[in-house]
């Protein structure tokens, strides 16, 4: 250091440069893949982040302001739409500006020309936790069914006798996965302090049966099996041998 | 100055339109694909591009956007993107201002070649095809700044203060003149653009106030040697050596056809 001056000047300089690289590291270090809704007809995330040009114009159209674009700190990939329902749901428009509005299909148009549009969305699926419900507890409620724009379609309440007064009825609410669309009114509407009913995106909750399961009561399912190859495939030895081969499989 | 007032104008008037709400009827969207005055979809050519390699399918509104923008681009106006609309520029323009005033001397372990930009470019178009998924958009500095800036977040400050520390600290111009592929693109299509910068030789006094301000010194290697057009793609057509030159050596051409009569 030669004087003052240049002291200041390679002082602010790594001061600068330590605060820009400590920025960089937060954001190379913040992992946490938090989960997020993408609003209708981005099903496919895989699709939806190869389509999608980050432009917020679906943003824009939203006339509730559901959707937000995710900035450097969301969890959702920078630049793309999404929701989170708690805060502000999806209350499903029938003309679905958002869609309409995307100028590259990465929310999907087929929406616009179905049937029934918005009712075949499918952004998440409602999930009730029944310990923190307090309809299972026997408290009386019934906000979610109530907000749910799909009412007893998506969720329906069930009876089932309480037990523990012998003389009350539980009021639950069960969630239809196959009708569910996924808005979140219902997660907006629950009246405890985190939500009891959530959304989530499918992928987090669905399983999958597999295609090697047949059902003997659907005549179509059943027709998989009029060329199936029946005849059995078996070593016969090995099922005898096993026990010397000492070969289990 | 008059062309750096506009180009600020410009700029800063293009935020305005997207940003504030108020203005809807003019604008939506943000600089990757935006819709005018409700009809005439505007798109970012680069970005459309990677969305082709990544999803292997093309959509009318967005194609006509991205055509629209890269036929302004290749056929009239150069390279005038990264000088008259791009967000980036404030902050790079600002750093090298800084700089200058500073006197801070490059790092000497960061060394950035002019044509990585071009490497990074294919780069960008080979990974999004692998990847399907538009790989710099993904990353794209320019959409967390100018996104920010539409939209109203803060975090966008934090990458602004990065390329800025970047640019004054480490390596000079080094965003906007040896990374951004999409500098890079535009540099690629904007060959044969009609507007260029215009070189005198007779009215040259060889002060090279031109070449110390030039954000792309190698367009003007022309200067005080012969009369000739810019004709590089990589010069951005910001102006400012028309404006510091004295002598009206340099000059903004239309078609070079009018002046060789």
């Amino acid at each position: 250091m030669k004087n003052r001056r240049e002291f200041m000047q390679t002082g602010f300089k790594a001061l600068c440069l330590c605060a820009s690289g400590g920025f960089l590291a937060t954001l190379a270090l913040k992992a946490d893949e938090g989960y997020f809704l993408r609003p209708p007809g981005a099903e496919d995330e895989k699709r939806f982040l190869s389509l999608c040009i980050r432009c917020g114009l679906c943003v824009k159209a939203c006339p509730y302001d559901t959707l937000k674009l995710a900035s450097v700190f969301d969890s959702p990939k920078n630049g793309t739409p999404f929701f989170e329902a708690r805060k502000t749901p999806c209350y499903l428009c029938e003309d679905i500006p958002c869609i309409r509005e995307c100028p590259t299909n990465a929310l999907d148009h087929q929406y616009l020309e179905r049937e029934k549009g918005v009712l075949e969305l499918k952004m998440g699926i409602a999930i009730l936790d029944s310990a923190s419900c307090v309809a299972h507890w026997g408290v009386q409620c019934d906000a979610c069914y109530r907000a749910c724009p799909l009412i007893d379609k998506a969720l329906k309440l069930e009876l089932k006798r309480n037990e523990r007064t012998a003389k009350h009825a539980f009021l639950l609410p069960v969630v239809d996965h196959e009708v569910c669309v996924g808005c979140g009114l219902c997660e907006r509407a629950c009246i405890t302090e985190e939500p009891a009913i959530r959304v989530l995106p499918r992928e987090y909750v669905l399983g999958r049966a597999g295609t090697n399961y047949v059902k003997g009561w659907d005549k179509q399912d059943e027709q998989r099996l009029k060329d199936a190859d029946t005849s059995k495939k078996n070593e016969q030895n090995k099922a005898r041998d096993y026990l010397n081969s000492e070969d289990l499989l | 100055m008059r062309y750096l007032l506009l180009r600020r104008a410009v700029q800063l008037g293009i935020l305005a339109c997207l940003g504030f709400s108020s203005l809807d009827f003019i604008a939506k969207g943000d600089l990757s694909s935006s819709v005018w005055f409700d009809t005439i979809p505007l798109s970012d050519p680069f970005a459309f591009l990677q969305i082709v390699l990544a999803s292997l399918s093309i959509d009318a509104a967005v194609l006509s956007g991205a055509l629209i923008i890269a036929f302004v681009y290749a056929v009239f106006l150069g390279r005038a993107f990264c000088a008259w609309v791009c967000p980036i520029n404030l902050i790079t323009d600002l750093a090298a201002f800084v700089r200058k005033k500073f006197g801070f001397k490059s790092s000497k372990f960061v060394i950035l070649h002019k044509n990585l930009r071009y490497l990074v470019l294919i780069l960008c178009l080979v990974l999004s095809f692998a990847l399907s998924l538009p790989v710099f958009e993904s990353i794209s500095y320019i959409g967390i700044v100018q996104r920010g800036i539409i939209f109203g977040s803060v975090s966008w400050l934090f990458v602004a203060f990065v390329i800025f520390c970047i640019d004054s600290f480490l390596s000079p111009r080094a965003i906007c003149s040896h990374f951004c592929p999409l500098g890079a693109f535009y540099a690629l299509i904007s060959r044969f653009a009609l507007l260029k910068v215009k070189h005198k030789a007779q009215n040259c006094t060889k002060c090279y106030k031109c070449i110390e301000i030039c954000p792309e010194k190698q367009v003007l290697f022309m200067v005080g040697k012969e009369s000739k057009s810019v004709s590089s793609g990589e010069c951005i057509r910001c102006g400012r050596c028309i404006e510091v030159c004295d002598d009206d050596a340099l000059v903004f051409n239309i078609l070079d056809l009018r002046s060789k009569k």
